[in-house]
């Protein structure tokens, strides 16, 4: 879906993209290559601005930063996109809570495929949305059950009636076609053939994105959660590349966030609004688990099937669920060691 | 110094002097070049949207022309190789122009790389000391390193010969020497290190396997020096400089026997693949046969297959290979059968299906075609113009005579060309 629009996007745009991108032009607030010359101007950090300062291009990685950076990195922040949004925005910089190693489970048995969970985590986290680019984090996987029937054996091939594009010379709708797809639009759900299997980042404990990440700006923090400096990503989608999971997404193009719809409470490295250019993913909603609250798919989701836990508390859901459930990971041959685990009843 | 300064300026010059032909050539590489300023422009101001990636498909067209370019880097090497090692006398008087091949071909991969980045205006965050550089553990720092190194090395080793050859004054042999035999086994790194930044990641399986590094090479010394002969054919129809036969012959040869290889190495992923069929060769399946009606690549496939096939049993004719007539177009062949199999037809396989089994086509923006195809204006131009002032210090037209001497220098340039 994400391509068809992104496709319909482009077509769309192709005719106007030139008076587009001069109009843009003019008032281009991202600072870019061809913004070098906007940056050699006086900067004005007093003033409320959108634009994105001398002070914000040239800060470092936040990791590195001293807690007196933080702050300034936060405040400055804080004013653009207060400045930006029209209302009271804060960015939070909690940083891990020592004792906890955040960890995941989701009850594929009850999971009715409702995507509940997906509309509240772009609510939560402040994704891109509309026509032009829709970034979501979860993915919801419709699995056929009992994936043998009459035209299987005839037609020798999985299910292909969704699709994504007609691409080539293609007769026929194609898209997933290997276990499962997420592009199901059923009148209601639970459908009675079908179950289902979100997905999203599984936060690894040995991520291969971290690994391949040239400038360190996606990285695992003491509580487990890969985390990723917006600020510091150079857009090379290496870590797309690795991820097993298919849990990153990149925004193509500038993000697309309405004001009213826009949650003001973020966090840095967290829900706060992205840019153009860089990777974004599943944080387990830092901006609230560090403040002890739950995620948002947690507590959206109507039929429990979302539990999020202490791993290194023995009395937390998440040990419960790891002690007593048919308990597996996706992909573990892999030796990512996720943290977000599958089970049953 | 003040002759360096001289080389300088009589370089430039000797480079941009020739006739209407070589304007006309410049003029319409430079309407490409335009064409790419542009390109860049809009994807900068807009950003990535206006390619035709997007999450399923997040590598393209940039990043495949960028690992063909690396291999054509790396194949300078099949010249410099014979001429120091082998002592292969016809080669050694050209060696520097395959130098200069490389220093285009470097160039063009590192204006790949900052196409394909999302946010080019943060480059510096890789650079070591202002940036940082995630060593060892990224590879893509890993490929910085090699091929700033190798970009660094052939600059040296190539200017210095041509400064020396300027100035009359003898080369410094051990330096020379070293930076030569350092060049060699860089350039087998630059190949190695592209081909383990795709193959070390496991949710590709199309890419996963330890064949990689060994088909680069290969594929890449068999493309680069297709292109060196047809770019040194030129030079010997254009220029008074003379190449000897031999050295075609000798480069010819490397081509033939690495392209047996690739070819060889090609079936064995194929069977290897195929035999089984498990999930994890359905991008190859899908570049070879296409999946469910998404047959996009198949056509390149096959093209690709034959172009290499059938340059490879032409070559091995002996008739045919030493007829430096035909020799061209054999080389075209397999120059553009190769960059269709190592470029397109590497990289997305590599990413389709997605990890979750997702089957996405992907078609280059109207953007990345005029990028790429600016790029390599970019790259066409600058060697076209490096080979022009190597060529003119090759022959001795260009030479340092002293302060008072930039007159005539200047004037025999215009004469020769």
């Amino acid at each position: 879906m994400q391509k068809e629009q992104q496709q319909a996007d482009k077509d769309s745009t192709d005719g106007t993209q030139r008076r587009d991108f001069l109009r843009k032009a003019g008032s281009y607030t991202v600072t870019s290559l061809s913004g070098a010359a906007m940056l050699l101007a006086k900067p004005n950090t007093a003033k409320a601005t959108t634009k994105v300062t001398w002070e914000e291009h040239f800060q470092k990685n936040y990791r590195l930063m001293t807690d007196e950076e933080k702050q300034e990195a936060v405040d400055r922040l804080e004013t653009r996109y207060s400045d930006e949004f029209g209302k009271k925005v804060t960015v939070g910089d909690t940083p891990a809570i020592d004792g906890v190693l955040f960890g995941y489970a989701l009850n594929i048995q009850k999971c009715i495929g409702c995507r509940r969970c997906v509309k509240a985590c772009v609510a939560e986290n402040n994704q891109s949305r509309g026509n032009e680019q829709q970034i979501e984090w979860i993915r919801v996987l419709r699995m056929e059950k009992g994936n043998f029937t009459e035209e299987d054996r005839n037609e020798n091939g999985y299910p292909e009636d969704y699709g994504i594009q007609v691409g080539g010379n293609a007769y026929k709708p194609v898209g997933v076609v290997l276990e499962g797809q997420h592009y199901y639009q059923p009148d209601k759900v639970p459908e009675k053939d079908a179950f289902y299997f979100p997905m999203q980042c599984m936060q690894c404990e040995k991520p291969p994105c971290v690994k391949v990440c040239p400038v360190r700006t996606t990285y695992r923090d003491p509580d487990g959660i890969v985390v990723i400096d917006y600020n510091w990503c150079i857009g090379c989608r290496m870590c797309i590349g690795a991820c097993p999971y298919w849990a990153r997404r990149f925004n193509w193009g500038e993000p697309n966030l309405p004001k009213e719809e826009m949650n003001p409470i973020t966090h840095y490295l967290g829900n706060r609004p992205r840019m153009k250019g860089v990777v974004e993913k599943c944080t387990f909603c830092v901006q609230r688990t560090r403040k002890g609250r739950w995620t948002a798919c947690v507590e959206a989701c109507p039929v429990g099937a979302r539990k999020l836990g202490n791993l290194l508390d023995p009395d937390s859901d998440i040990r419960k669920v790891l002690a007593t459930k048919k308990v597996f990971r996706l992909r573990a041959d892999l030796n990512t060691y996720p943290k977000f685990f599958y089970y049953m009843d | 110094m003040k002759s360096f300064f001289h080389f300088v300026i009589d370089f430039l010059r000797a480079g941009f002097t020739g006739g209407v032909l070589f304007w006309a050539w410049m003029l319409f590489l430079s309407f490409f070049i335009m064409l790419w300023g542009y390109g860049e422009y809009v994807q900068i101001a807009n950003g990535m949207i206006v390619t035709g990636l997007n999450d399923q498909v997040s590598w393209g067209f940039y990043l495949a022309n960028f690992v063909f370019m690396v291999g054509v880097a790396a194949a300078a090497v099949t010249v410099v190789f014979p001429a120091y090692v082998y002592h292969h006398k016809e080669l050694h008087k050209i060696v520097v122009l395959g130098e200069m091949i490389a220093i285009a071909a470097v160039v063009m991969c590192m204006l790949f790389v900052v196409a394909h980045m999302g946010r080019p205006d943060r480059l510096w965050h890789i650079f070591p000391v202002i940036g940082i550089f995630n060593w060892p553990n990224a590879m893509l720092t890993w490929d910085v390193i090699v091929l700033s190194g190798y970009l660094v090395l052939n600059i040296v080793g190539g200017f210095y010969f041509l400064y020396k050859k300027y100035t009359g004054e003898e080369m410094n042999k051990v330096f020379y020497l070293s930076v030569v035999f350092i060049a060699i086994v860089w350039a087998l790194s630059i190949h190695t290190v592209t081909a383990f930044l795709i193959n070390t990641m496991p949710a590709r399986p199309m890419w996963f396997h330890s064949m990689m590094p060994i088909k680069f090479i290969t594929t890449a010394f068999a493309a680069g020096p297709s292109l060196i002969i047809i770019i040194f054919l030129l030079v010997r129809r254009f220029t008074p400089l003379k190449i000897a036969d031999e050295a075609f012959h000798m480069l010819s040869q490397i081509v033939v026997w690495c392209l047996g290889i690739a070819l060889f190495l090609t079936l064995s992923e194929i069977v290897t693949e195929l035999y089984p069929s498990t999930e994890h060769s359905l991008g190859l399946q899908y570049l070879m046969f296409g999946y469910h009606g998404l047959n996009a690549l198949v056509p390149f496939f096959w093209t690709a297959m034959v172009l290499m096939i059938g340059s490879f049993i032409l070559l091995l004719i002996p008739r045919v290979r030493k007829n430096l007539a035909i020799l061209p177009f054999i080389c075209i062949a397999a120059f553009v059968g190769i960059w269709i199999e190592k470029g397109m037809g590497l990289m997305l396989p590599g990413v389709i299906p997605t990890p979750v089994g997702e089957f996405a086509e992907y078609v280059p923006s109207h953007i990345e075609f005029m990028v790429v195809g600016g790029v390599w204006a970019i790259g066409f131009f600058l060697l076209t113009f490096m080979l022009k002032g190597a060529v003119a210090v090759l022959l001795g037209d260009v030479r340092y005579q002293g302060a008072s001497g930039q007159q005539s220098v200047a004037v025999t340039a215009e004469a020769t060309s």
